[in-house]
């Protein structure tokens, strides 16, 4: 296996840039989907309004949704002729950058983040909110204590999120490209040298995703280690 | 200073179309300590979730100082946060008791409270305990936190709801007492429910008789257990069954 990866390194030290592009890509997507899925899950988990049953039914969709479907709706918006890709602004990414790939995981993602934080939320005692509230929380400070409480579950949910991503491949491919050097990331390698014959390098570079996959976690973890203990 | 602190008027309070509070008028002075007593299910929590502006009246309306809280008006932050509530079961969070002791006074901005929690923290004999973590502790020792952390903000009105149910006679003394000294030093407003008549008696300048949500007799302790007006009174204060 060391072999492997040696022998790749060696021969190839473009897999490099597609290790940092596969991060960069799906670190970014998750950083998108937490600021949208935590405050979402929060909301859905503590407050009651109209239309709340319908927004969760929606999410609960979400996370099982197909990601080549979501890649196939991210296209169609980007593309020249779509809605989002014709009016060319700055803040719209082009079909086959890694922005696109940005927004596919995004999509994908958030749901994730949002259910299983919603979930997790739901599961704190209502009774300590009156508590939080009665030693004179305001409702920022009342959300911010519970999702404090629920932290374990929401480390699980960015996890959820990153996990969903880091491995997926037919949303990137479609929305991406699989351009060499550009938005060649780990899993469209591994289609590619497949296709091609390569099943060795495909099986090292599936050995460094999943190695990546490993130390994110870890990393995450560590988070959630540190939430354990004491402040 | 006006001669009360809170005043009830006409106060109800329903779920789902259910009264379970109706407090036709009722005033708590200043300094004094007001038990709420009263059969399982009479309102008691529900009242004091009320009187800690946790959860509006249905209908009516509750002075506290200078504002007014009803069923629209929410009571504003700084007045709120001269009241707090130790509840039923000590709810802490799950963090070091030191950081439960001093939730409440970094949500008022305070950094440095060190010296303030390690006074309340002593004051409830919990004095080494302050890096263990709250999960941890025993359950007379979670109460004791749970008042710690409700003192150290040093609050006009202290409500507490059953705070010595199940606890030990060690415990219950140990609360008695921090209630009552906090009550002669600092003059301390304190609402408690207790469903323990001789508890009322130790430690109440007044009393009131809660049934299925409403007050059957408020007067001061002399009179509620010696000459009650009521013969529910008289049924409660006898320890017979009043339902
Ligand atoms: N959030 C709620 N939703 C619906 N009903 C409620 C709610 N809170 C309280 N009740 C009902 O209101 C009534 C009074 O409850 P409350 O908790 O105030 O009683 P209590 O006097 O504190 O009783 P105990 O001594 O057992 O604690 C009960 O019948 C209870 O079921
Ligand atoms: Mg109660």
């Amino acid at each position: 296996m060391f072999q492997a990866i040696q022998l790749i390194i060696t021969r190839d030290p473009a897999l490099f840039e597609i290790v940092a592009l596969s991060l960069r890509v799906s670190s970014t997507a998750l950083l998108f989907s937490t600021l949208v899925g935590v405050p979402l899950g929060a909301a859905l988990g503590l407050s009651r309004f109209a239309g709340r049953r319908l927004v969760i039914a929606l999410l609960y969709t979400g996370m099982g949704f197909p990601p080549v479907v979501i890649g196939l709706f991210v296209y169609l918006m980007l593309s020249r002729s779509g809605p989002l890709g014709s009016l060319n602004s700055p803040l719209i990414p082009a079909l086959f950058t890694p922005g696109a790939m940005v927004v596919a995981q995004s999509i994908i993602s958030f749901p994730l983040v949002g259910g299983f934080t919603m979930a997790a939320v739901m599961g704190v005692d209502p009774q300590l909110r009156q508590q939080v509230r009665s030693l004179g929380a305001t409702p920022w400070q009342t959300t911010l204590a519970v999702l404090t409480e629920a932290r374990v579950g929401v480390v699980v949910s960015i996890i959820a999120g990153f996990g969903s991503i880091i491995s997926e491949v037919g949303a990137v491919m479609m929305v991406g490209g699989n351009i060499e050097g550009r938005t060649r990331v780990l899993t469209t390698a591994i289609v590619l040298e497949t296709s091609k014959g390569n099943f060795d390098l495909a099986m090292a570079i599936g050995v460094i995703l999943l190695g990546l996959a490993f130390l994110a976690n870890v990393a995450m973890l560590s988070l959630q280690g540190r939430a354990f203990s004491n402040e | 200073m006006s001669d009360f602190v809170y005043q009830l008027r006409d106060v109800t309070k329903e779920y789902n179309g259910r009264r379970v509070l109706q407090v036709d008028g009722l005033d708590i002075r200043p300094g004094e300590i007001f038990a709420l007593v009263g059969p399982s299910g009479a309102g008691k929590s529900t009242m004091l979730r009320l009187l800690n502006f946790l959860e509006h009246p249905t209908t009516g309306r509750i002075h506290f100082r200078e504002a007014e809280f009803n069923p629209s008006r929410p009571m504003p932050l700084k007045l709120r946060r001269r009241v707090t509530t130790v509840f039923q079961s000590p709810l802490l969070l799950n963090r070091s008791v030191g950081a439960n002791v001093s939730y409440g006074l970094r949500l008022r901005g305070r950094r440095n409270s060190g010296r303030r929690v390690e006074a309340a923290l002593k004051e409830v004999g919990l004095k080494h305990m302050a890096r263990q973590r709250a999960r941890t502790l025993s359950g007379g020792e979670a109460q004791r936190v749970a008042l710690a952390r409700a003192i150290v903000l040093q609050p006009d009105v202290l409500l507490l709801d059953e705070p010595t149910a199940n606890l030990d006679p060690y415990n219950v003394g140990l609360i008695e007492d921090i209630v009552q000294a906090l009550n002669r030093q600092r003059q301390t407003t304190v609402v408690l429910v207790t469903h323990n008549v001789f508890q009322a008696k130790r430690l109440a300048h007044r009393v009131a008789l809660l049934l299925e949500g409403q007050i059957v007799e408020a007067s001061d302790v002399e009179m509620f257990f010696e000459s009650p007006r009521d013969p529910r009174t008289a049924a409660f204060v006898r320890g017979e069954m009043v339902y």
